[in-house]
């Protein structure tokens, strides 16, 4: 399988402390790799080094075929959808312009952009009509999330950016957007970067877990690998599982 | 009310709407622009804001005073007037831009840049709508304040509703005294009901 995005032996220092240590591995076509860890582990600043929100001090990080450092950002971004846990819709939009926003930085034609924004609501399970001339305070967490992923996808990114996008989300309302988002993934069949420090979430939405702990890589494999690795931080996370909660 | 009492009104009504109005957009056009490129240049941002605050504690009627004796902007009549109208209108302006801006959500500008907007894209369909109301409150502000100063204007000869408050307090006449007070009162009242109208029409989303 090709790879979309690749660390190559990526460190990143800010104000005298090294947030990442030589961080190397690669994200696959067609996969979900979680980035596992604490706070402070390092996860966000590796994630945003892939829109280049940051850039590596040490090493790089290679988007398709080139190092981030040599995309004209602008474009780069364009190219790869974002999800954060504060979801950052614009609260002056109303969803359908929050959807639509990068292809309308893209220039599409409005006739486009409005089928597009329809079909991609549609897939969230937002009914457009319901929702489409709604603004951001009047939906609930849950809602602002699937309109945060649909804005993601807009213009048909090749690869996405999660950072604890369901994070802010009760349980019951999380498992339920996880749930969505597997089947968005299955749908769509996008390669995805995403960050978590959710055990249980990383085992179920994974194709791979990368662990994270003071800024080194200290593992990377599929779920059930993981369910077996024995470094200390990973045990240290295993030891949080609830039995029978993380399974898919 | 006479009718020459009347027509004198609405003279010096006009005379000081038009102080007014004319301090007010050059005040803006400085003021906006200087608030939002001081949010890019925090080191900018001390004595943008200091400046406006000192000139802030200055006394109007010694501001009038000081700009008289100063060459080219200076001298009496309604220029001077209009410079030491814009300087005290300049801090709510400044301040309520730079405000506005930077308390947009970070969140929101992280995922605006993230999103590939450039810079002018992100000041324009993201920054300046969200500080919006802001900076509207702050030409509420700077509207109401300008009005009422714009009343000692008279006392350098820049005319306007000041001309009968200054002419009734040396010949304690209240009726002159009123004639000026009360229609200011009136504008002021009306520019501040005008502008925190526009200023929620203008957000809808809130």
């Amino acid at each position: 399988m090709s790879r979309v995005v690749a660390f190559r032996d990526v460190s990143y220092e800010i104000a005298g402390k090294l947030v990442l240590r030589n961080l190397s591995f690669e994200v696959a076509a067609g996969e979900t790799l979680v980035l596992l860890g604490r706070s402070g582990s390092g996860k966000t600043t590796a994630l945003k080094m892939v829109n280049r929100l940051l850039e590596p001090t040490v090493g790089q990080v290679v988007v398709g075929d080139a190092a981030t450092t040599a995309w004209d950002p602008i474009r780069l971004r364009r190219r790869i959808g974002y999800v954060i846990q504060e979801v950052g819709l614009f609260p002056h939009f109303t969803v359908t312009a929050n959807v639509g926003v990068v292809p309308a930085l893209e220039g599409w034609d409005g006739s486009r952009v409005a089928r597009r924004v329809r079909e991609l609501l549609e897939s969230v399970g937002l009914e457009p009509e319901e929702y489409g001339g709604r603004y951001p305070r009047e939906l609930s967490g849950g809602e602002r999330q699937r309109v945060g992923v649909a804005r993601a996808l807009a213009a048909d990114p090749d690869f996405l950016l999660f950072d604890e996008p369901f994070g802010a989300l009760d349980p019951v309302t999380r498992r339920k957007v996880q749930g969505q988002f597997l089947e968005l993934r299955r749908s769509f069949g996008k390669t995805a970067l995403f960050v978590t420090h959710d055990i249980h979430e990383a085992l179920a939405i994974g194709s791979r877990i990368g662990l994270l702990h003071k800024g080194r890589l200290e593992f990377i494999g599929t779920p059930e690998e993981f369910l077996a690795a024995e470094t200390t931080e990973a045990r240290a996370f295993l030891a949080c599982l609830v039995p029978g909660a993380g399974s898919r | 009310m006479t009718a020459t009492l009347a027509s004198e009104m609405l003279r010096l009504t006009g005379e000081h709407i038009v102080l007014v109005f004319t301090s007010l957009v050059i005040a803006a056009t400085i003021g906006i622009p200087l608030g939002i490129l001081v949010t890019r240049r925090p080191g900018a941002r001390r004595w943008a804001v200091g400046f406006a605050n000192i000139v802030q504690t200055i006394p109007s009627l010694a501001l009038f005073g000081f700009l008289i004796p100063i060459p080219f902007i200076g001298g009496i009549g309604r220029r001077t007037a209009i410079i030491a109208l814009v300087l005290y209108a300049l801090l709510p302006l400044l301040r309520n831009t730079l405000v506005g801006i930077l308390g947009v959500d970070p969140a929101v500008r992280e995922s605006a840049v993230a999103m590939g907007m450039t810079a002018r894209q992100l000041l324009w369909k993201v920054e300046l709508p969200l500080a919006m109301r802001t900076i509207l409150a702050g030409v509420r502000v700077a509207t109401v304040t300008t009005i009422g100063t714009a009343t000692i204007a008279a006392a350098i000869g820049a005319g306007g509703l000041g001309v009968f408050i200054f002419r009734g307090i040396s010949t304690v006449n209240t009726t002159q005294i009123l004639a000026g007070a009360v229609p200011a009162a009136l504008l002021a009242l009306a520019a501040d009901g005008g502008l925190g109208w526009l200023e929620k029409r203008l957000s809808p989303y809130s």
